[in-house]
């Protein structure tokens, strides 16, 4: 048995004159959580489909557990899937359902309503075998799709989108459920969203897909705070971009001149020998201060006006006007407010600070190409 | 949970007029139908049925006595114009559909932007009228018209003294054709509204195309079928206009009895009893055949 389960070799899939899949070229190992994320039109569903076997690549390789399956039917895959709109047949019972892949099988009689019923409590509907699709819930829809294809006990499984069509509160809910059902049958998951925060609490591993390629693989801690692109930066969770050239080292750090020639600090090893780069913080980790308070002497620092302030609960978002003519967006927490009472308002006048080892850094460009 | 509602003003009395008016509304927009049916149907047909036990001729008029005779002429006498019927509609239904049914599939899965254009065409026909259709027919069945004449001539695989116009086969040929759109468009309908995610769902769960076809296709395409082929079956069993243009005194068809009867011979008693056998020979037959494809489906 091998450790990748699923891989892509540079995989190609165009419709008409455009590449929905550009070369992409990727493992997933066995046993993993293993996320595509990406806007819409990304191509997320055409990858899976390929997968799944829906969809033949125009060039390229789809290997499952060591075999060649790029030209095997998707019935003849040892894969899953879980579709986006469920697509349950509307002809059968939720039991018939759920038994439909062991029946094809030829998997006997008893054994197949055993496993129904065991199935159907492990998605926690047992007492709804008779019912018709249109008889049941969305997320119950959901559940039974999942069911039917966890039955089958795939290698691989999967999800595109499953939980798009669910309010907030049951895909929360639902977002728990798949992960603990994804550890109990210990299955390969490769699944789709466009919704980041679902992706990375879920995930062991995200392909950030932008265009028909991915343009980072990672486990969702390493995506966040090391983003490599712009798009990676900005698509999982808000970033604070600011571009500027490197301006010499102190300290172990590099400067970064922006355009108002305030100067920021980097770590080295971060600006990879570029000459340009934008340097990025996350904005929970900006400290909000007024002109006079004290600032540790390492902190990289900003200058700015308050020019917007959102109280959203557990934390009170602002964007803050900065000398180099960048809005910044910083998120405090709420936990002196009742305390203090003292908040910045609009137009404020604030000091920005953060610490040069909370920054990233991304779209690296070696040549410093003359402003003109 | 509560969606937000327009307020409705109450009058102290109760429900007001126009809470009234919106609850009668499924009525009021039934009441013509069924006035329709009342006047234009059920109203001719206990007529008919008045008819069916009356007694006497056209000339001296007829009588209601509460006869059963013509009910046992009609049941005695004409064994074989029923079973014409049966047989000449049968056949003709399962042509439509074994015909049919790859037309509509095609249509509906295959059709891409041509799908309007492949409808009309289905239909096109029906901007003839029925009984020149028919005629042209009989035209192409002649022992010298191009169908006969090519399968002679040509291709040598039909006897010299081959004939088809005034037997079984030319009126078969000839409901066959006519009523083919009844059989495509229903299916068409069905076949339609199958999401071909379903299809890929059966694949992705091993079944091959042609499981995923019969598990998924052929369940859900089964209203169309039924549709379709009681659509074909019952005027197929009534028509006597196939029978008279394309066959011969030997393949008339109860449609052709009830046509004599009444409009030749002024025989209204039998023709009007004949008229409630086939009535309730339809009623059996497509009851049972409603259950055996409901169980089918059920089971599929
Ligand atoms: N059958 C097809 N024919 C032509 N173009 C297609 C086809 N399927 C997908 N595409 C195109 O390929 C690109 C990728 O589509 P895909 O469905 O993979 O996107 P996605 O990432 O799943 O988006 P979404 O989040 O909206 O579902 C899109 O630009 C789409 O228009
Ligand atoms: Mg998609």
């Amino acid at each position: 048995m091998s450790e990748i389960d699923v891989r892509l070799v540079d995989v190609v899939k165009r419709f008409g004159d455009s590449n929905a899949v550009d070369h992409i070229t990727l493992d997933v190992n066995d046993g993993e959580f293993f996320s595509l994320l990406g806007p819409s039109g990304c191509g997320k569903t055409t990858t899976l489909r390929m997968i799944g076997g829906f969809e033949q690549p125009t060039s390229g390789l789809i290997e499952l557990q060591g075999q060649d399956v790029t030209w095997l039917p998707s019935y003849k895959r040892n894969v899953n899937t879980v579709f986006q709109s469920y697509a349950l047949f509307p002809h059968l019972t939720i039991e018939e359902n759920v038994a439909f892949g062991l029946r094809r099988k030829g998997v006997k009689d008893a054994e197949v309503k055993s496993r129904v019923t065991d199935m159907l409590r492990l998605v926690e509907l047992p007492g709804f075998e008779k019912r018709k699709p249109n008889q049941i819930s969305g997320g119950q829809a959901q559940r039974v799709a999942l069911a039917r294809a966890l039955i089958n006990r795939p290698a691989v499984l999967l999800l595109d989108e499953p939980l798009g069509a669910l309010d907030l509160k049951l895909r929360k809910q639902m977002q728990v459920e798949l992960k603990r059902i994804q550890r109990e049958v210990g299955i390969t998951f490769i699944y789709v969203t466009h919704d980041q925060e679902e992706a990375m609490t879920m995930s062991d591993r995200i392909a950030v897909m932008n265009r028909g390629k991915y343009e980072q693989l990672g486990d969702p801690e390493s995506l966040y705070e090391r983003p490599q692109t712009r798009f990676v930066a900005s698509f999982l969770g808000v970033s604070n971009l600011l571009a500027g050239t490197v301006d010499g080292t102190a300290d172990g750090y590099a400067l970064i001149k922006l355009a108002d020639d305030t100067r920021l600090r980097v770590p080295v090893a971060l600006v990879d020998g570029n000459a340009q780069i934008e340097v990025g913080i996350r904005p929970e980790k900006v400290r909000m201060n007024t002109p006079t308070d004290a600032i540790p002497a390492a902190a990289n620092q900003l200058e700015g006006t308050v020019t917007d302030v959102a109280y959203v609960g557990v934390s009170t978002q602002y964007i803050v006007d900065s000398k180099s003519g960048i809005p910044m967006t910083v998120y405090e927490q709420n936990i002196e407010r009742t305390t203090t009472g003292s908040l910045y308002r609009q137009g404020d006048a604030v000091r920005l600070s953060w610490l040069p080892e909370h920054t990233f850094v991304v779209g690296g460009a070696p040549a410093a190409t003359p402003a003109g | 949970m509560t969606a937000p509602s327009l307020p409705v003003r109450r009058g102290p009395t109760g429900p007001s007029l126009r809470q009234r008016i919106g609850k009668a509304t499924p009525y009021l927009l039934l009441a013509p139908g069924i006035l329709w049916l009342l006047v234009f149907f059920i109203l001719p047909t206990f007529q008919m049925f008045l008819t069916s036990v009356s007694t006497g001729s056209l000339d001296n008029g007829f009588k209601l006595t509460w006869s059963g005779a013509a009910y046992v002429t009609s049941l005695t006498k004409f064994g074989t114009q029923f079973e014409n019927s049966l047989i000449y509609g049968g056949t003709a239904t399962l042509l439509t559909f074994a015909i049919g049914f790859p037309v509509a599939y095609t249509i509906a899965f295959r059709g891409g932007r041509w799908k309007n254009f492949l409808l009309f065409i289905v239909i096109a026909p029906f901007f003839t009228s029925f009984l020149i259709r028919t005629i042209s027919w009989k035209v192409l069945l002649l022992d010298n018209g191009p169908v006969l004449s090519f399968l002679r001539d040509v291709l040598h695989i039909i006897p010299a003294d081959a004939s088809v116009i005034g037997t079984p086969i030319a009126v078969i040929a000839g409901i066959t054709y006519n009523f083919l759109p009844f059989m495509i468009l229903p299916l068409y309908v069905a076949l339609e509204k199958i999401d071909p995610r379903l299809i890929e769902a059966a694949n992705d769960l091993y079944a091959s195309r042609w499981g995923a076809f019969r598990r998924v296709t052929i369940p859900l395409a089964l209203p169309g079928i039924f549709a379709g082929s009681i659509l074909t079956f019952i005027p197929a069993l009534g028509d006597y206009v196939n029978a008279i243009l394309l066959g011969s005194p030997q393949t008339q068809m109860i449609g052709n009895v009830i046509q004599s009867r009444f409009l030749l011979l002024g025989d209204y008693p039998v023709a009007a009893a004949l008229s409630f056998i086939l009535m309730a020979a339809i009623l059996v037959a497509v009851s049972i055949y409603a259950r055996a494809l409901g169980t089918e489906q059920l089971t599929g």
